[in-house]
């Protein structure tokens, strides 16, 4: 379990988080939905410990991610990041089995290629990817090798930031049931950022509502329509006139 | 009283400012070398960065130093002619070459070409997320982007140095010898009874403080890379600005504290 409790992070002048508490039980799939700029990306990455809060506290199964073995506790987590972040020095299979080629899960390198070969298959990309540069590789490949990486070690946890962002509505479709088949069939706790309505319906179990740096809304995706919040019926609805400034 | 307040004013900050990055520059420098005894250790990684700043630039400082000793032979011959001492041309050439020139010079050009290359693409690793992905895959980026490149090109830039030191020095000859009418023989027996050890070493010690120093810049200011293109273009800019300026004063340091007892 995932748990928040009033975190606050500011840059400079900027107040991105302003206490937010959230928890994200174990084997859920959590959403995070919210206006760009209003600190989405900065929540996910102060759980990993890339960003460090400015107050409040953020455990994962009760202890502190600020504290402890930190290569045993990252170990526990993928990530896909929005625009991939594949390494371009390594061919496509070193990048998906990157964890597995050194440190603490280190495996023989036959065995490492074979598993990334595997990984690849599971999100529809042929072997013959392996040997490829990422370079040589389009947007949405990109994104299914980084959904591969992510994948690569089956974590506990899993983060996507913005999976669909780019892609066009098939491939992104694809995404999204790559992503609900990934955390249904390996029970990973998974936490998603996104815009995209119809990925929030094909992924979420719960979903949260931040603006303002805090939480505005949070509950199933099944109360998403009836909620009566006027901040996440703007949002999810797309109007323009609501609580939400259209500049911000 | 603003008027002469406000100046000051700026000029402190200014001063605060440059003394803090020159603290953080520290900081990063001291933290890389304590990675040096804390494993794991990327040997891939040190060994690719040993090709791309060593190998690599072989043919840039090798250039570099062939053209700089033969105009050295020429600038020397020039000169001494006005004291009838033309034939200091090989012990002179040699000396600036292995003291000054070679590790000088050829710490210059590793800097354009390596300090720039290492500062363009951490930055970009940077802005496209792979630094954050490196450490969400549990892996420290300290360890893995920046002790090998330093370790590599402080071991490869003395390296560089004496091989641009060797072709500096046959670029004298070959214009001593062709242009100048020196005998082959006496302008090498020249050069090698005037050379001590000590002259090769120091310089040998410079390049590989200027390797440090080269490399360390350009992790740094990677690392430090603002957002877009924008961004890394002015890591990278800094990154080699810094590093030139860097050996050129840590240069002068070194030749007071070897040469001047």
């Amino acid at each position: 379990m995932i748990t928040l409790t009033d975190v606050h992070k500011a840059f400079g002048p900027k107040h991105v988080l302003q206490g937010v508490n959230l928890t994200i039980e174990k084997g859920t799939s959590m959403v995070i939905i919210g206006g760009s700029g209003t600190g989405k990306s900065v929540m996910l990455k102060s759980i990993l410990g890339l960003v460090v809060p400015d107050s409040g506290t953020i455990t994962v199964d009760g202890n502190n991610v600020q504290t402890g073995d930190r290569d045993a506790f990252l170990a526990r987590f993928g990530m896909l990041f929005q625009g991939g972040a594949l390494f371009d020095s390594l061919p496509v299979w070193q990048n998906v089995a990157f964890r597995l080629l050194r440190g603490a899960l280190k495996r023989p390198k036959a065995e490492a290629r074979e598993i990334a070969i595997e990984k690849l298959r599971r999100v529809g990309l042929k072997p013959e990817t392996a040997d490829l540069f990422p370079s040589e590789l389009s947007g949405g490949m990109q994104k299914r090798v980084g959904l591969a990486r992510a994948i690569a070690a089956e974590p506990e946890i899993i983060f996507f930031d913005e999976p669909t962002t780019g892609l066009d509505p098939i491939m992104a479709g694809v995404i999204n049931e790559l992503i609900r088949e990934i955390v249904t069939e390996m029970g990973a706790t998974a936490m998603t950022i996104t815009h995209d309505m119809s990925s929030v319906r094909a992924i979420a179990d719960n979903i949260a509502m931040l603006h303002d740096g805090v939480i505005k809304w949070s509950g199933p995706v099944a109360k998403l329509d009836t909620s009566g919040d006027p901040y996440l019926d703007q949002f999810i609805h797309g109007r323009a006139e609501g609580p939400i400034e259209a500049v911000r | 009283m603003s008027l002469i307040l406000s100046p000051l004013a700026a000029l402190g900050a200014t001063v605060l400012a440059a003394l803090a990055a020159m603290g953080r520059v520290a900081l990063y420098a001291f933290e890389t070398v304590t990675h040096l005894f804390r494993p794991p250790f990327y040997g891939r990684e040190f060994l690719s960065a040993l090709v791309q700043i060593g190998w690599l630039s072989l043919p840039v400082v090798g250039l570099t130093a062939l053209f700089t000793g033969g105009a050295l032979a020429l600038q020397i011959y020039s000169g001494g002619a006005r004291f009838n001492a033309e034939e200091v041309v090989p012990s002179i050439v040699a000396i600036g070459m292995v003291r000054e020139l070679g590790p000088v010079l050829g710490g210059l050009m590793v800097a354009a070409r390596v300090a720039s290359s290492i500062a363009a693409e951490i930055g970009t690793m940077k802005v496209t997320e792979q630094i954050d992905a490196l450490t969400t895959l549990s892996t420290n980026p300290m360890k893995y982007l920046t002790l090998p490149r330093v370790l590599a090109a402080t071991l490869a830039v003395p390296v560089l140095v004496a091989v641009g030191d060797a072709i500096g020095i046959m670029g004298g000859y070959i214009v001593g010898v062709t242009r100048l009418g020196f005998n082959e023989a006496a302008y090498l027996k020249n050069t090698v009874d005037f050379l001590e050890l000590w002259d090769v070493t120091s310089g040998l010690i410079k390049g590989a403080v200027f390797g440090f120093i080269i490399a360390t810049m350009g992790c740094y200011y990677g690392m430090n890379s603002g957002r877009g293109a924008q961004g890394v273009g002015r890591a990278t800019k800094a990154a080699v600005v810094a590093a030139s300026v860097l050996i050129l004063a840590a240069n002068y340091l070194l030749t007071e504290a070897f040469f001047t007892s």
